[in-house]
């Protein structure tokens, strides 16, 4: 099918669309389509379904020497767990900021990267972090406990001894 | 009739085994050796690489004023970190610890891997300063107008990459300053966070979360983290650079060759006496490709006479950019070895843990707020100059030094604005700390809005504003904006690598700082 130009359009003009192939442009457009869901497909891989982390369920024994308002930070753990009258709560050491991991101090937490300053119950005091370190959950009782740093409990949430 | 002695197969064969040497050079330079102008522009135009380049250079692209030699050292260094890479990963071992072991026998055990990891190093550091510089240069002299918008995209574009390959690069020893850099790094990504969960929404959409969980393959730095690093580090990004590399050099080919002031040719001056004439007659041809393109035909009227042809004068000036960024590449790695600290250990932070030192700007930026310092910020400024080419349309000052209006005591007074406003946000804050502290119980909503970070570039943003109206035109509020981003840049990094210590805390020397 061709229609001569008009005399309006130089030859070097490209041909309107609406004399373009209408298959044509449906089975480029089909191909297009294929192509990005294939594409949307393929990025589904570098998305993790299971992380490779280990296991951040553990037990621990609290010393019995332990004074009220001293953390205890198990080895290689990043989680400090509190002992006092009301019981025992566990505060993870993981900043809000950026991820460093808290020091406990007297005076609650600081963070070596930013210089953010936490109250002993987790919450900002100064620095950048937005947000007051998780509570984690505690299990057990004695002087045995279950701690899961994966597992989130509202602020204050303790554990009877 | 049986062939005379002189021709047989036997004798031909012999013949063509004589010839082979000049039959093999012939085949290989299709133009003959480049020993006249006329063979080497052939040369230069036969050539896929070299090709690259016009065949014929303006003299004006020749002053070293014109660019200082800045891009071919960012492409110099990239080659040497390309070559020096290859080698570094016959010895390298991309898994968690091993991974240290192997950098470790690198640098004790095996012959010059120590040597050939520092110029590694050095060169990626050289190009990181030869791409910023780069970037100042084409800005101060106008280069990104038109018709070059676009090759100023695709650079801000090479930037981008030459930043993620150091990033990248960064993690792959999993000493201490490695680990924790890119935890830091990783949360940067993680920092929509920080909106959405004030919000409350980070339930159902989580941007933050799912850029960390790409980029780490995990929710730690972990194997994943370190082998998608490596993936992208050795083969991903140096793959985008050199394709995004060859777009920019084709493009300032066809975009007309380096920039250069409308009166170059009377500024220069009459060319030298010993020039051969380009065209011995007058131009009869131009060499458009009549009614297949359209377009500016190269030569109208008169011939090119204040080019010199590439092949060799270009050629020289940049393998003597290119031997001297080797030069030092090599001086720096003889006198200053790649660091290299203790294993990586998740549970102990490195204090201060410490980013590479292009990037302490931005870390400067973090200790305010993730997300502003860490994403806000940097996406602003990428947009405020992917924006410039477009929007500043004027032609005064193409292709001069600080040229445009204001131009160098404009340039002088926004140098000024941009250190002082960075020093006193930074004083402030430093002396009297920061919202947080007055006002314990504001929400971090606020804070994210209206930080140091936030009103320092508030500040440079209303600054160029003013002069846009004060001058008349937009390059003058371009050049302001640069110059301050470009003045902020350097203080905060300043700042980031010699006045912050443990706990990010301000120490004036790091003699001062506590003993831990």
């Amino acid at each position: 099918m061709t229609v001569s130009p008009g005399p309006a359009r130089s030859r070097l003009d490209p041909e309107p669309l609406p004399r373009r192939d209408f298959l044509g442009l449906a089975s480029l457009g089909a191909a297009l389509s294929a192509l990005l869901f294939a594409t949307l497909g393929m990025l589904r891989l570098p998305k993790a379904a299971v992380l490779s982390s280990p296991s951040k369920k553990f037990r621990v024994s609290l010393p019995d020497t332990l004074g009220e308002g001293v953390a205890y930070v198990p080895p290689g753990r990043s989680v400090a767990l509190f002992r006092d009258g009301k019981g025992v709560h566990a505060v993870s050491t993981i900043c809000t900021h950026l991820g460093c991991i808290v020091k406990p101090t007297a005076e609650g937490f600081e963070c070596p990267c930013h210089g953010s300053r936490f109250a002993p119950d987790g919450s900002v005091v100064k620095g950048p972090a937005p947000r007051a370190l998780a509570w984690v959950k505690v299990g057990g009782s004695g002087g045995n406990y279950v701690v899961d740093e994966d597992v989130r409990v509202p602020s204050g949430t303790k554990v009877t001894t | 009739m049986s062939p005379t002695p002189l021709d047989s197969a036997l004798h031909r064969f012999l013949r063509n085994l004589r010839e082979i040497p000049e039959h093999f050079r012939a085949s290989a330079v299709r133009g003959g050796l480049p020993s006249t102008d006329r063979t080497r522009s052939t040369f230069v135009f036969g050539n896929v690489f070299l090709h690259l380049h016009a065949v014929r250079a303006h003299r004006w692209s020749l002053r070293w004023s014109t660019t200082w030699g800045l891009g071919v050292t960012a492409i110099a260094a990239f080659l040497i970190t390309l070559v020096t890479g290859v080698l570094l990963m016959l010895y390298y071992k991309p898994y968690p610890d091993v991974a240290y072991l192997s950098i470790k026998d690198i640098h004790f055990v095996v012959p010059t891997g120590r040597f050939i990891r520092n110029i590694h190093r050095w060169a990626a550091n050289v190009m990181v300063v030869a791409v910023l510089l780069h970037m100042a240069r084409t800005f101060y002299t106008a280069a990104y107008r038109a018709p070059r918008e676009f090759n100023w995209l695709i650079g801000m574009a090479l930037l981008v990459t030459t930043l993620g390959l150091s990033f990248t690069g960064y993690l792959l020893p999993w000493d201490q300053l490695a680990y924790w850099a890119i935890t830091i790094g990783a949360n940067i990504a993680a920092a929509p966070r920080e909106v959405t969960d004030a919000l409350g929404m980070t339930e159902f959409f989580d941007p933050g979360g799912l850029q960390k969980l790409l980029l780490l393959g995990s929710d730690q730095v972990g194997e994943e983290a370190l082998i998608r690093f490596y993936l992208l580090h050795v083969m991903v990004l140096p793959l985008v650079l050199a394709g995004l590399a060859a777009v920019h050099f084709w493009r300032i080919r066809k975009d007309g060759g380096l920039v250069r002031p409308a009166d170059a040719d009377r500024r220069l001056g009459p060319p030298p006496p010993d020039t051969y004439p380009v065209f011995t007659e007058a131009p009869a041809k131009t060499y458009h490709l009549a009614a297949i393109v359209r377009g500016r035909t190269p030569a109208v009227g008169d011939g090119p006479e204040q080019t010199v042809p590439s092949m060799p004068h270009l050629f020289y000036a940049e393998a003597g950019v290119f031997m001297l960024t080797t030069l030092v590449c090599l001086a720096l790695a003889l006198v200053a070895d790649a660091p290299l600290k203790e294993l990586a250990n998740s549970a102990v932070p490195e204090n201060p843990a410490k980013a590479p030192w292009y990037f302490l700007g931005l870390q400067e930026l973090v200790s305010y707020s993730a997300f502003m310092g860490g994403i806000g910020i940097p996406t602003i400024v990428m947009l405020s100059l992917g924006l410039i080419p477009y929007l500043d349309r004027e032609e005064k000052g193409t292709g001069e030094w600080f040229g445009g209006p204001g131009g160098w005591p404009l340039t002088l007074q926004a140098i000024v604005v941009g250190f002082g406003a960075a020093l006193l946000v930074e004083a402030v804050v430093i002396r009297f700390g920061w919202l947080r502290e007055w006002f314990p119980a504001i929400p971090q909503l606020v804070i994210t809005a209206v930080n140091p970070g936030t009103l320092l570039t508030a500040i440079y943003g209303g600054y160029s504003i003013w002069l846009v109206r004060r001058y008349d035109s937009t390059r003058a509020g371009a050049l302001g904006l640069f110059t301050c981003f470009l003045c902020g840049f350097i203080l905060l990094t300043v700042i980031g690598t010699y006045f912050r210590g443990p706990n990010w805390t301000f120490y004036w020397s790091p003699a001062d700082w506590p003993v831990h």
